[in-house]
């Protein structure tokens, strides 16, 4: 399928996000949109699948112009999207989601037809080697191979376009090189493929072609020979620093202390399983790991979070265990979760109220039980600018943000206490080459000013980058903690649950 | 090293949040209340559309003129047009001004009986709307008006007081009552996670059978010597005070309404608290990161929510209808209150509005019965409509063909 965007405009009331972008993309391409958050990409995908209707501008598939009422009408035309929030229904089985909205029926009685359903879903399997078992139950999938299910989806309705809008924020490493080899196969079969990534890496391993796109408009093409610093500041529109400076750390005596901590759940599943490590005051803890190996769980054992906790954390001497989340908070401690959607945010609240959500109770912003709205603004005013939120105003609400912009609403909320602790898992998730600069320059500076953190990532990149030292978690326990220049094949071994010989837990 | 005692291949999902995730309906119930104002004013218009065609429909000289509609369309239509304004000069003659009468002291008797209705809608609206800011649906207005209006009934015929104190001292019996027994909601979903929408309903029975109790037992609330389930009427020194003087039934509820409305409003819109309330409606997971206790703030919200409502309880008992406790004393109000609450959008000056338009309702609704033998239940129809009008935008959209709200 030939695909040709035409001056499309899109406007959400005075915000242009798309301002008349023209794209071609041709069979057998995978073509990358690189961009800042907030430039209009997902914008633009949405218009493409009908989710959007564009103010100007037409779409047109192999020659001919067509207008996409809803989803329905795209998917008809042939394009597909892979949601970063999968459209799945977790109790059913691969087959069951794969037919789900094209349900085929045999015989008088109207019979769900699941036979052909499966045989569509093994042959899909099959062609493009997915090793997907139709029977399986979604919610048992780990997350790349439920992606995969999404691809099936699409292909199953004959997709000969296929969005994908983010789709490697959510993945380990391997399922990240695996989803690679995917569309590359689905490239070699003539597909036409839409790749939307902040991770420029993941850019030059796979793009034919490149556009770019700054403040809702074409910017211009890159070649995909292109390095990792030409594609970031055409993209940014100025030279991005893509690894901090960091200095030699001066640390100090030991801030945070865990001993023998524990996280169990309900179910009696236990999570955690007797963690014990320190951070001294001035340093980068980083924990790496595949994510679903108790790094959750630490993270909101700490924060007050979690339920059955046992063991001991202390910050400067003071117990954390037991105390509820906001007494955690009072004893300075910053929290960045990984989720921002879930946890980070509330989506009607405006981009202002959030920047207050975690210091509802004194000042500076309530004094007497009322909220001192001026000093609100005032604050939110300097955030939105300190931190190039991309927003109309402090009053624009946050779930009308751009991904990148919210986590930069939360970035600029917990970094701007005193903090005696910080607590940062996947801070840069989603967020443009521009941006993460700009959040590990905070974490830097966070650290250079005496404070202990602990930074939590999937991203070896981030953790490199950023550590002073490395904690390897595999099922809830620490195969070990190793510096920071330890070479990433070792890393990826322990992540594994190897343990190096000279490596001592 | 692989002693672990985690059995489990796959990394496994996170524990079963303690907080629960708000449900299908639930936000869709929270989505209609947080709707936009304009999606108010065109279900209210739409609604009144349909009422016509149905005051039209049962209209006996439409009907006998649409026999010979090709014959003389022009009498069809002179009928239909008749017989729609006859019905809504009647509502507004019964509503705001009764054009029919000179003294304009008579005249105007309409509106005052329209806000002495519409008092207690505001009052338990409020209750509702509070309640759904923090995406809880408080279904127990019945209960908490009943038992509010037991406990200032109590008060206001069984003490002997000067009025100075006698008054607000039932009224804050009431507002208490009302506040604690919508209390136990909020602690019962807080503390089990019991789902407010069941609990509630539970709580309006219970209300209702230990107030038909009391009103069995002399020693309790039921007029001494009397076999009727109905207490002694209230002192006066307890009554809310005419506040247009004695030629009209308007009393100081709607003060009280009034008041709160300023008070509502500033707490939800200027208080920590009623921050709080609205972030934990709005993401009860970022709010527990945020350190705000859900369960706390989900029992802090359904005492204010039961004493909102339980300030409509006391103004039917000490206003209202003074002559004494009965069971039937919330009068629809409780259910009423959601409706209100819903085409107010939770908002208080929204509750306000809807209120008086509802209040209007019950007074106009009376007079076009009387004067033009149209059926009370039209208005009920009516507001019912409104409230599907207001629980299905898509529709509403459509037929005014307004952009989709986009989503993103
Ligand atoms: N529903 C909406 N209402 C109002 N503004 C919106 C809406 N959706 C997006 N925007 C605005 O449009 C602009 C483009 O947003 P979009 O989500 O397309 O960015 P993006 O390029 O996908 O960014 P990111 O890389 O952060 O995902 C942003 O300024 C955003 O605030
Ligand atoms: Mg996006």
């Amino acid at each position: 399928m030939r695909l040709v965007l035409r001056d499309i405009t899109k406007r959400f009331g005075s915000v242009v996000a798309n301002d008349r972008i023209s794209l071609t993309v041709e069979p057998g391409e995978i073509h990358c949109l690189l961009g800042e958050n907030g430039a209009g990409k997902s914008t633009l995908m949405n218009v493409l699948y009908g989710l959007y209707h564009a103010d100007e501008g037409e779409i047109e598939i192999d020659g001919e112009v067509r207008r996409f009422v809803g989803p329905g009408d795209a998917m008809a035309a042939g394009i597909g999207m892979v949601h970063q929030h999968f459209m799945l229904i977790p109790v059913f089985t691969v087959a069951e989601n794969v037919m789900l909205g094209n349900e085929s029926t045999t015989g008088p009685l109207g019979r769900l037809d699941l036979e052909s359903a499966r045989e569509r879903v093994t042959e899909i399997s099959e062609r493009f080697g997915f090793h997907v078992n139709p029977d399986a139950l979604v919610e048992d999938l780990p997350v790349g191979v439920q992606q995969r299910v999404e691809i099936i989806k699409a292909l199953s309705r004959d997709a000969e376009l296929l969005v994908f809008d983010e789709p490697t924020a959510v993945l380990t490493p391997q399922e990240t090189d695996e989803l690679m080899g995917i569309m590359r196969q689905l490239k070699e079969s003539g597909k036409a493929i839409v790749f939307i990534t902040h991770k420029l890496r993941e850019v030059r391993e796979v793009a034919d072609r490149i556009t770019v796109i700054r403040l809702g408009k074409v910017v211009g093409e890159a070649e995909p020979t292109a390095t990792n610093a030409e594609l970031a500041s055409m993209m940014v529109g100025r030279p991005v620093e893509l690894v901090v400076d960091k200095g030699e750390g001066s640390f100090g005596d030991d801030a945070l202390v865990v001993d023998n901590l524990r996280v169990i759940d309900q179910t009696g599943h236990v999570h955690v399983d007797g963690l014990s490590f320190t951070i001294r005051a001035g340093e980068v803890l980083a924990v790496a790991g595949v994510q679903g190996n108790g790094q959750t769980e630490l993270t909101e054992a700490l924060m007050g979070l979690q339920d059955h906790v046992t063991g001991s954390i202390k910050l400067n001497g003071k117990e954390l265990v037991g105390r509820s989340t906001r007494k955690v908070l009072d004893a300075d401690v910053g929290f960045i979760p990984e989720d921002r959607q879930v946890d980070g945010l509330v989506g009607e609240f405006t981009i202002a109220e959030n920047l207050m959500l975690n210091r509802s109770f004194e000042m500076p912003f309530v004094r007497h039980g009322g909220l001192r709205i001026g000093t609100l603004r005032e604050f939110a005013e300097d955030k939105l600018a300190e931190y190039d939120v991309r927003a109309r105003d402090i009053d624009t609400l946050a779930g009308n943000l751009s991904g990148g912009n919210q986590q930069k609403v939360v970035v600029a909320r917990e970094l701007s206490r005193d903090l005696d602790l910080l607590v940062a898992a996947q801070p840069t998730r989603g967020v443009d080459v521009g941006s993460i600069e700009f959040i590990h320059k905070q974490i830097v500076a966070t650290r250079d000013a005496g404070v202990p953190v602990l930074l939590v990532s999937t991203e070896l990149d981030e953790v490199v980058a950023l550590a002073d030292r490395i904690m390897v978690l595999y099922r809830g326990r620490i195969v070990g903690i190793v510096p920071a220049d330890t070479p990433r094949e070792k890393l990826g071994l322990m992540m594994t649950g190897e343990r190096p010989k000279d490596v001592v837990a | 090293m692989n002693d672990t005692t985690t059995t489990e291949q796959e990394p496994t999902p996170p524990p079963a949040e303690e907080v629960e995730q708000p449900s299908e309906a639930h936000s869709l119930l929270y989505r209609i209340a947080a709707g936009d104002a304009l999606a108010g004013v065109l279900a209210v218009f739409l609604a009144f559309l349909v009422g016509s065609v149905m005051i039209a429909a049962t209209d006996e000289t439409v009907r006998e003129t649409a026999g010979y509609i090709a014959a003389r369309p022009s009498d069809f239509f002179q009928a239909v047009w008749d017989a729609v304004s006859g019905a809504y000069a009647a509502m507004f003659r019964g509503a705001i001004y009764n054009t029919r009468v000179d003294d304009f002291q008579t005249a105007i008797r309409p509106l005052t009986e329209t806000l002495k209705y519409a008092a207690p809608l505001i009052l338990a609206g409020l209750g509702v709307g509070v309640g759904f800011r923090a995406a809880l649906f408080n279904i127990g207005g019945r209960g908490q008006m009943l038992l509010a209006g037991a406990a200032a009934g109590w008060v206001g015929f069984a003490l002997d007081l000067p009025a100075v104190i006698h008054l607000p001292l039932a009224i804050l019996a009431g507002l208490i009552a009302g506040g604690l027994w919508g209390g136990i909601a909020g602690l019962l979903k807080a503390r089990t996670g019991a789902h407010e929408v069941i609990v509630t309903i539970m709580l309006n029975y219970v209300a209702y059978y230990l107030v038909l109790y009391a009103l069995s037992r002399d020693f309790l609330l039921q007029a001494p010597g009397s076999n009727n389930p109905q207490s002694l009427p209230m002192k006066q020194s307890a009554i809310l005070p005419k506040v247009l003087g004695d030629r009209y039934n308007l009393h100081l509820g709607i003060i009280l309404a009034l008041v709160a409305v300023a008070a509502v409003w500033w707490l939800l819109n200027r208080s920590a608290l009623g921050y709080r309330i609205r972030a934990v409606g709005g993401n009860p997971h970022a709010a527990r990161a945020a350190g705000i206790n859900v369960g706390r703030t989900y029992t802090t919200v359904f005492f204010i929510a039961g004493a909102l409502v339980g300030l409509a309880g006391v103004n039917q008992v000490l206003g209202t209808v003074t002559s004494g406790v009965t069971t039937d004393l919330d009068a629809g109000i409780g259910f009423d209150a959601i409706t209100v609450a819903l085409l107010g959008r939770s908002r208080p000056l929204g509750i306000l509005f809807a209120g008086l338009l509802f209040g209007g309702f019950k007074a106009g609704g009376f007079t076009m019965q009387t004067s033009e033998n149209i059926s009370v239940d039209l208005v009920l129809v009516v507001q019912s409509l409104i409230v599907l009008f207001l629980a299905a935008p898509p529709l509403v959209r459509a037929i005014f063909r307004l952009p989709n709200k986009e989503v993103a």
